[in-house]
């Protein structure tokens, strides 16, 4: 098995579908003859052709409303919003569109479509090349919404996504396109949506996390084993629909709970995740489930670090859930 | 691909091919020259040159590490600061994110500048934004955002407010040929239109938008073309011409305040350089395409224009050159040296007052900084 970085397996999810399936396109902003400017979908023009693979005019509600057209017809688009920063002037073009085309025509139209767009910070960013806008997503009904944290998975949910037949909002967290690296199975393979990972078993604390913090929860959960804390370790992976079991279970089973997320508290998915927990696990929880989150603030460039939720962030909510 | 140069006109006039009033050898058509003072023409000529001294060394201190981006304009200092020289003081501009020679001209300090390109505490925008996105109001100049396209409509409210309170201003903003496909192009065209607001959209046709070119964006002729379908006026001009810039940019001022409404003035210029530091234009486009735009470089024209007046020596380039190296450097050095914003920064100014959840983040922030 090749040892590939996220950029790399993504391409190769894009390139595998492509040559399985004739529906499938790709378009947006500088995707075509420089491939990306994270360079995702290099070489992919030169393999399909500008009619499958090329670079629209630079206007998000026109690359979402016409993808949108276009699945509507039959194909599978795959548009790019090059940051998600930057999805805003397609937002009614999702939100009020493809989210609603298969409830509002009776199921006479689906919108099988995959928007794939970088997200999060630690890049020095800024404002605008930072945001992690995950929550507006799911908050609309009919969106399925997707957050991958390593290669693997990265190529594995991607080819599932193509394949559903809803609109999926997918998520690349950006600092770990090329840090994050792993084994990449060759070909077709698929990580179901819907369908958390555990990444490491524990008895003590429950942490629940999505996409470049599953990074920063492993390296607290790693300190906190040194402590002799037992962590077990969520992956969300799909984001929604959330794969609920896994989380009430190992709420169930540890009494002590974290949510990690990068993007701001307020109505953050973590705010959910928490309403779930106790609506479910109400009796086993042996502390207040705790937030360890951006703040309710726009995404500040030098000190991106202060906001990031860091590690020993992580370490400190797990002790405070542990000492309750 | 070089700018599509049919007849050349009088005055800018729509639809009758690319306004230019300087020759390549800096002559100029006198019926169009708009006549700058020796001090208007040298200032206009400095601030070009300190222009691109300050983005040469912005590319360098990335390169080294020093700061973490930087968006620059080489090749399209013509348009940008010829476009400021175009305007009054008491007039708005609306910024992209390439246009420090505007405000540069309007007296924007050097070390301001480069506080915000360190990020430092002495940032008038605390850090908070990346390196280039700074706000000038003191200069009427407004705050560089990232999203395309955004601050068209947003120049329309503003000329028409500035109107309906009786004054005789203009807001001008700036956008490159990318943006025209952004709704928001269309929008603010349309409203200003209907509105008859006194702005100007300024666009820097430099013929790339990161790798895309113009053909991509576009099935009109030219940019300026689209103008007519909104009912606004809308003019070519030759973007690495100074002179015709101005002109251009005064006129459009002054139909505006005169109640005539909007005008486009599309530029045609080029982007030399990167889109940005992290960019690497070699992967899409050809050396080739660059060398003739290279060749009509707007600041040589215009030095070419003032040797001609006889109000440039070869020892005056010479001392802008060394005074801009210095003042830049005097600049980088004084905001190397200056610590980062407080963490304060971060949770303050979100409101005019700052809400209870805010005081308890920054208060989280302050202790998670003592756990590392
Ligand atoms: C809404 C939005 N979409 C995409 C981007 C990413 N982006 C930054 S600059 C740029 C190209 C802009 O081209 P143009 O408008 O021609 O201006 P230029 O950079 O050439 O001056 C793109 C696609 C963005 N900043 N905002």
């Amino acid at each position: 098995m090749p040892t590939w970085n996220m950029i790399q397996a993504i391409n190769d999810a894009l390139r595998v579908e492509m040559r399985r399936d004739p529906n499938v396109v790709v378009l947006g902003e500088d995707v075509g003859k420089f491939g990306g400017v994270f360079r995702a979908t290099e070489g992919l023009q030169k393999e399909f052709g500008d009619e499958r693979v090329f670079d629209t005019p630079l206007s998000e509600g026109g690359i979402m409303g016409t993808a949108i057209g276009m699945a509507v017809y039959g194909l599978r688009p795959v548009p790019e919003i090059q940051f998600s920063d930057f999805i805003y002037p397609a937002f009614d073009q999702i939100v009020n569109e493809a989210a609603k085309f298969r409830y509002r025509s009776g199921g006479q139209f689906t919108v099988p479509m995959v928007i794939r767009t970088p997200c999060g910070g630690g890049i020095r960013g800024g404002h605008y090349h930072s945001q992690s806008p995950e929550a507006y997503f799911i908050h609309t009904a009919g969106l399925k919404v997707v957050m991958p944290s390593n290669p693997h998975d990265a190529k594995g949910l991607l080819l599932s996504s193509i394949r559903d037949d809803d609109p999926v909002v997918f998520f690349e967290p950006k600092r770990i396109y090329r840090a994050a690296k792993g084994e990449v199975p060759e070909g077709d393979y698929t990580v179901p949506l819907g369908k958390a990972a555990i990444l490491r078993e524990g008895r003590d604390a429950t942490i629940i996390t999505w996409g470049a913090m599953v990074h920063e929860a492993l390296a607290a959960a790693t300190t906190l084993e040194g402590d002799g804390v037992g962590v077990e370790l969520i992956d969300l992976r799909t984001l929604w629909p959330v794969d609920i079991d896994s989380i009430v279970d190992s709420a169930k089973k540890t009494g002590r709970v974290v949510v990690v997320h990068e993007a701001p508290r307020t109505c953050g998915f973590g705010a959910e995740i928490v309403t779930l927990i106790q609506e479910r696990a109400f009796l086993h929880l042996e502390a207040p489930i705790k937030r360890v989150t951006g703040y309710d603030t726009p995404f500040p460039y030098t000190l991106e670090n202060d906001y990031l939720p860091r590690a020993p962030r992580i370490v400190d909510g797990v002790r405070g859930v542990l000492n309750y | 691909m070089a700018a599509k140069k049919t007849k050349p006109v009088v005055a800018p006039t729509p639809n009758s091919g690319v306004f230019s009033v300087m020759k390549a050898d800096g002559s100029v058509d006198a019926r169009r020259d708009p006549k700058l003072s020796t001090a208007a023409a040298r200032h206009l000529y400095e601030t070009m040159v300190r222009t691109r001294v300050l983005d040469e060394r912005m590319t360098m201190l990335q390169r080294q590490g020093r700061i973490g981006f930087h968006i620059g304009s080489m090749g399209e200092e013509a348009t940008i600061v010829g476009s400021a020289a175009g305007l009054d003081a008491g007039d708005f501009i609306f910024p992209c994110y390439r246009e420090i020679g505007a405000a540069l001209y309007r007296g924007f300090s050097l070390e301001t500048y480069m506080h915000n390109m360190f990020g430092t505490a002495g940032d008038t925008v605390k850090g908070r934004q990346m390196p280039d996105h700074y706000s000038a109001r003191e200069i009427g100049f407004g705050s560089v955002s990232s999203p395309v396209g955004t601050q068209i409509p947003q120049a329309v409210g503003y000329a028409w407010a500035a109107r309906h309170k009786g004054e005789k201003s203009v807001a001008l903003v700036y956008f490159g040929e990318g943006a025209t496909s952004e709704g928001d192009f269309h929008v603010g065209l349309n409203f200003a239109g209907v509105m008859k607001a006194p702005v100007i959209f300024l666009c820097r046709n430099n013929h790339w938008a990161i790798s895309v070119p113009v053909a991509r964006q576009t099935r009109s002729e030219n940019i300026a073309v689209k103008a007519e379908a909104y009912g606004i006026r809308g003019v070519q001009v030759d973007g690495n011409d100074a002179l015709a810039v101005v002109a251009a940019t005064r006129e459009a001022a002054e139909r505006g305040r005169h109640g005539e409404g909007a005008t486009l003035i599309e530029c045609l210029t080029y982007r030399v350089g990167a889109h940005s530091t992290s960019d690497d234009p070699r992967v899409y486009r050809a050396d080739e395409e660059v060398v003739p735009w290279r060749a009509q470089d707007g600041i040589d024209r215009m030095r070419r224009y003032l040797e001609r007046r006889g109000i440039w020596k070869p020892s005056d380039e010479e001392t802008v050159r060394t005074k801009a190296d210095d003042a830049v450097k005097a600049a980088i050095k004084t905001a190397e040296a200056t610590a980062e914003p407080d963490l304060e920064t971060i949770f303050e100014g979100v409101f005019a007052e700052q809400p209870w959840h805010l005081r308890e983040e920054w208060d989280e922030a302050a202790r998670a900084r003592d756990l590392k």
